[in-house]
């Protein structure tokens, strides 16, 4: 009898893109608020973005349930490094977290495309934007920017012309903030996501923007096509 | 159908000659080529004067837009149109070969054509390819006999209605349909029924998306309306624009000079029978 394969998964992708830059003393992180499945929309309103810790902030696409599992794992490690330690987690230790976290189901893995934005807290780099990029079992990588999900690969050539990031392997270790003003850069965020809602049909509704600096969070929508 | 091979049969059809090959390639791990489908929305309703169709202009590759502004209703005869979903090249192919038949037929009868006749042209076709050829059509037309409306599924079967939805939005269509049809409906309250249903598509499904086109036919009388209502602008252009500089950059610049491979011997002989 020939192999029988598998006819359930336990996995669904619910679409959506989140895009991630980082400035000299900001970051602003995006994410569309489309979930969808197959060919449906479930809802046009879901946010999928998630403040972890006072400098951290975390988007993430793919499958939602998991996705909000993760959310929940995180947190809850985040109260106890609260009890455990009287302070904040700083973003790059949470961005460890994360990724300790996704390898721990190294082989039952969160479908979920994680951006993990905000302001290192840390020495001589105090205040600047920080944006890590993971893949769905945990490995990651500091960054300039970075876009994940179904609209990923429509954004990132944009962003790489635009923001001309330089390779963390260079030598001397060039910085990795953008140059742009705060301004500029989330004129940027909504061409970017425009764009993509033209051309990837997970990709609409609304964009949920929050943007990080040192006076604070704040938040801002703006509407896509919903088609 | 080629010169090439004599052992294709003349009356078309399916051709199962590389049936076998395919699937030792596919064994073999090598990936079908992917389809430009056109998920869509495609509508026809019968009204008192005769029938309006509606389609969407979106045509997707996968979970891409490939074409935000593509005509899905394809002319037939001046008094029948046709609405395509499925594979795009396979709508157009056998839209225009049965346009053609069409033409061919008016000319040797001297008649307007009807459209059963093209009803039959498709099904026969269609079935002959027994549903590789994947094209479901919304067909209607004005011909002596009164407004007629059709559906044909790729396999070759048809179904005559007074009012049609496929396509991958077509319940979402339909649910509009349903609650909203009645018979005898004026050209406004036709026409603006086909719109919504056709926006239902577009906002309901994610294979349908962009503009809505509009075909009004009538006894006498056309009406193509591409491009009827334009429900999605895009929602942000950026003021000062994005330059994209030329990134080409001069590395090195080398000269080498090919090589002479001819030998020419002089007084050979050269070319000779």
């Amino acid at each position: 009898m020939p192999k029988q394969q598998a006819n359930w998964s336990p996995y669904d992708n619910n679409g959506g893109t989140c895009v991630a830059i980082a400035g000299a003393d900001y970051c602003v992180i995006a994410a569309d608020t489309r979930m969808s499945t197959g060919y449906s929309i479930l809802t046009r309103d879901y946010s999928k973005i998630i403040q972890l810790a006072d400098k951290s902030v975390m988007a993430s696409s793919g499958f939602q349930a998991d996705v909000r599992a993760l959310q929940k794992v995180l947190a809850a490690r985040h109260l106890l490094y609260q009890h455990q330690h009287n302070k904040q987690m700083s973003c790059p230790a949470m961005a460890q977290l994360l990724s300790n976290t996704l390898y721990f189901k190294r082989f039952f893995p969160y479908y979920s495309f994680n951006v993990l934005g905000g302001l290192d807290s840390e020495g001589k780099c105090k205040g600047k934007g920080c944006v890590f990029t993971y893949d769905a079992v945990g490995s990651y990588e500091r960054v300039g920017y970075s876009a994940q999900g179904s609209g990923a690969t429509l954004i990132t050539p944009f962003l790489d012309n635009q923001l001309k990031s330089p390779s963390p392997l260079l030598l001397p270790a060039k910085d990795a903030v953008t140059p742009l003003s705060e301004i500029e850069a989330i004129d940027l965020v909504k061409t970017c996501f425009a764009s993509a809602t033209e051309r990837d049909i997970y990709t609409g509704d609304k964009v949920e923007m929050l943007v990080l600096n040192a006076s604070g969070i704040r938040q801002e929508f703006m509407e896509l096509r919903k088609d | 159908m080629s010169r090439f091979e004599e052992s294709a049969p003349a009356r078309g059809g399916f051709s199962f000659d590389l049936c076998k090959r395919n699937e030792m390639l596919m064994q073999k791990g090598l990936k079908p080529s992917s389809y430009l489908k056109t998920g869509t929305t495609i509508v026809g309703l019968v009204f008192q004067d005769g029938v309006i169709l509606g389609a969407d202009t979106r045509a997707t590759e996968g979970p891409i837009v490939a074409d935000k502004n593509c005509e899905k209703i394809h002319y037939m005869a001046p008094n029948i149109y046709c609405c395509g979903a499925g594979t795009a090249a396979d709508t157009e192919a056998v839209t225009d070969m049965v346009s053609s038949q069409l033409k061919l037929h008016r000319f040797h009868t001297g008649r307007e054509s009807r459209v059963v006749t093209a009803l039959t042209l498709l099904k026969s076709h269609l079935f002959s390819y027994q549903g590789h050829v994947s094209a479901a059509l919304v067909l209607g037309g004005v011909d002596v006999t009164g407004p007629h409306l059709h559906t044909i599924y790729p396999h070759g079967s048809t179904d005559t209605l007074p009012f049609a939805t496929m396509g991958s939005g077509s319940l979402a269509a339909m649910a509009i349909f349903e609650s909203k049809y009645r018979e005898g409906l004026t050209r406004d309250e036709g026409v603006k029924l086909v719109a919504e249903a056709i926006c239902s598509g577009i906002f309901n499904d994610l294979g349908s998306g962009s503009n809505v086109d509009v075909c009004v036919i009538t006894k006498g009388n056309r009406e193509y309306l591409r491009n009827y209502m334009l429900p999605n602008p895009r929602t942000y252009v950026s003021e000062k624009g994005y330059s994209f500089s030329k990134k080409t950059e001069v590395l090195l610049t080398k000269i080498t000079p090919l090589r002479e491979l001819v030998e020419v011997i002089e007084g050979g002989d050269a070319m000779e029978e």
